[in-house]
């Protein structure tokens, strides 16, 4: 019987390292620029997810504040990300 | 107790993120794709953050966890608007399986505008639209 911590480390962290690297590979092929900033879209909320795992399996609260701080910087990337790709047209 | 719920939060998110990074990867175009990641993404998340307040139990932890839900529950859906819709000004390619595109020539190409009826000629639609066959 593994411990919470070990769980978060051995089982969840690689299920989400396997989304990214899925994430990743649209990023690299995405046709489009839009597709692009999806992929990177994904992989930001991927990070949040870590950082929240990253915190069970290491018992640190404060990688929380780094998923705040993340968040906000991803939605104001894909927004920026949005508005340029609109502009450009 | 809370260790087995701490632990089937967890694996339910990671499950969720991994389900939305498939569907990136197997979706046909654009907006399938956004329609896959922006909603199981979202939720993945909710979950994993749930999991990181129930496990911490305190006040300044559960608050943040909160607060990080809403802030990604309110912002998600206004920027996959934004990406889908000035994806759709750039003329990205529907899928093949599109049967009806309701907002072909219903956009003011040059003011970007909404109309609630047809304003531009069908000739004069986004490039790369999928073609009616």
């Amino acid at each position: 019987m593994m411990s919470l911590e070990e769980f978060a480390l051995f089982v969840i962290l690689p299920i989400l390292v396997v989304a990214a690297a899925l994430a990743f590979v649209r990023l690299l092929r995405g046709p489009s620029l839009p597709d692009r900033v999806v992929a990177l879209d994904v992989m930001n909320t991927l990070g949040i997810g870590i950082m929240g795992t990253y915190a069970i399996a290491t018992d640190h609260a404060e990688f929380l504040d780094v998923a705040i701080a993340l968040a906000l910087i991803s939605f104001l990337g894909t927004v920026a990300f949005a508005y340029y790709i609109e502009r450009r047209v | 107790m809370l260790d087995v719920l701490t632990g089937g939060l967890m694996l339910i998110g990671a499950l969720f993120m991994l389900v939305a990074a498939v569907g990136l990867l197997r979706m046909p175009d654009l907006f399938l794709r956004m329609s896959a990641t922006t909603k199981a993404a979202t939720l993945g998340t909710g979950s994993i953050l749930i999991a990181v307040a129930v496990y911490f139990g305190e006040t300044g932890v559960t608050s943040r966890a909160l607060a990080t839900i809403v802030f990604l529950l309110l912002t998600a859906p206004v920027a996959a608007h934004m990406l889908g819709r000035a994806g759709y000004f750039q003329g990205v390619k529907l899928a093949d399986a599109t049967l009806i595109d309701e907002l072909a020539g219903r956009y003011n190409l040059v003011t970007h505008r909404l109309e609630s009826r047809d304003i531009q000629p069908a000739s004069n639609e986004p490039a790369g639209e999928a073609e009616p066959s």
